[in-house]
């Protein structure tokens, strides 16, 4: 009976948004209210459950760390940013995350992002694919260079470079369309076999 | 103070981080897990702020009865719904949050990223016109890439599928490597920035 009922919700709502797809009107304006909704809510339970519980809670009442107060506090902080005259103290918790990321990305990016990748990159040529993969990075990265100007040889360079960068947009292309195609596929599936149980 | 403290917390954070690295040792040996920890409590009253955000524009919205104030309706009471029965009843499988979740937010969701599809097929159509050699390219990777992932392109060509394999892996690979390289160097350049001072845009107008 409820799992019933459910499909026939999840059924209605799916073909409330697919509605968009004719133009904006009030049973997508619905959906879509309400999928904002129930995302924020199932959110703040997840982060509840799933971060505030474990990593704070716990620490601090249950296993009577005092040094888990600086977060508390600097999570309250970060509320204050709803009252606007002391919206500034919500500048301490910020100044907390971007500095902390800021450290620790700058090597974690360092490391894996450049390091490892031009130390992958820089193999011997003894096949075709390692030389395409070679003149493909030093190409692309002559691209990103802007300090000199795109012209003569460094610009023929920099064009090989952006015919490089086109191959890899488009085979992100093709794999995000890849990807949305199978999602429609999925709901077509779940409304033909699920709901009507026109398909087996 | 409103604005030297906070770049003082942003030194002091990043300058930890960047030692506890070099030297795993006391104090700095499990700072960086510390401070994770620290950051997703952080992140997750970020997420209580939001949520207090929409609560507020909503319910303003409400009491003024702007245009479409009955959707904001719609949306506390699925707000609403969802926060009594997942910190009332827990989330595990089996719950009514879950029930909710399994019935309202994954068809949503997944709906919603279904939709795209079709607005992925016209972007299609005005990108993939190969007037010049990039757009060619561009057309040429997607197109090989796509069919190689479905059966209709090994009957069309057996080679497609290793076509596809072989961009993915060379080429692909090569443009991508490329670009994470150029985001690696930018991150790092604007992290030094943060730290030392130099960069302040995160903090906002005002004094």
């Amino acid at each position: 009976m409820f799992e019933t009922i459910g499909i026939w919700i999840a059924a209605l709502l799916t073909l409330c948004i697919f509605s968009f797809l004719y133009k904006d009107n009030p049973f997508y304006k619905f959906a879509e209210h309400l999928f904002i909704g129930v995302s924020a809510g199932y959110w703040a339970c997840y982060y509840y459950h799933n971060v505030l519980q474990p990593n704070l809670f716990v620490p601090l009442f249950q296993e009577g760390r005092p040094i888990f107060i600086i977060p508390l506090v600097l999570g309250i902080m970060m509320l204050l940013h709803l009252v606007p005259k002391i919206s500034w103290i919500s500048r301490w918790p910020l100044a907390f995350i971007v500095g902390t990321y800021a450290g620790y990305y700058l090597i974690t990016y360092l490391q894996t992002n450049a390091l490892e990748q031009v130390t992958a990159t820089l193999v011997p040529l003894v096949t075709f694919s390692s030389v395409v993969l070679f003149v493909g990075v030093t190409t692309g990265l002559v691209y990103f260079f802007f300090s000199k100007e795109h012209k003569g040889t460094f610009g023929g360079i920099a064009k090989f470079g952006i015919w490089f960068l086109m191959i890899a947009f488009g085979a992100s292309f093709g794999y995000t369309v890849m990807a949305r195609i199978s999602l429609l596929i999925g709901r077509m599936t779940f409304l033909l076999k699920d709901w009507l149980h026109i398909i087996q | 103070m409103k604005r030297q403290i906070p770049l003082i917390i942003t030194f002091i954070a990043g300058i930890v981080m960047i030692i506890q690295y070099f030297i795993p040792h006391e104090p700095f040996a499990g700072m960086q897990q510390l401070f994770n920890q620290w950051y997703l409590i952080i992140a997750a009253f970020a997420m209580i702020l939001g949520i207090g955000n929409l609560l507020k524009i909503h319910s303003g919205r409400i009491s003024r009865k702007t245009s479409g104030w009955g959707y904001s309706i719609v949306l506390l009471t699925g707000l609403t719904v969802m926060l009594i029965s997942g910190l009332g009843w827990g989330i595990e499988r089996g719950t009514f949050f879950f029930y909710l979740f399994w019935n309202l937010h994954i068809p949503m969701a997944s709906t919603m990223f279904a939709l795209l599809a079709f607005f992925v097929a016209s972007a299609s159509y005005r990108a993939f016109r190969a007037r010049t050699i990039e757009a060619t390219l561009l057309l040429i990777a997607a197109i090989v890439v796509m069919l190689s992932r479905v059966p209709l392109g090994g009957y069309i060509w057996s080679k497609i599928p290793f076509a596809g394999d072989w961009i993915m892996s060379y080429p692909n690979m090569a443009g991508q490597r490329a670009i994470m390289i150029g985001i690696a160097l930018g991150t790092v350049s604007t992290s030094l920035r943060i730290i030392l001072g130099i960069e302040r845009t995160y903090l906002g107008g005002g004094k």
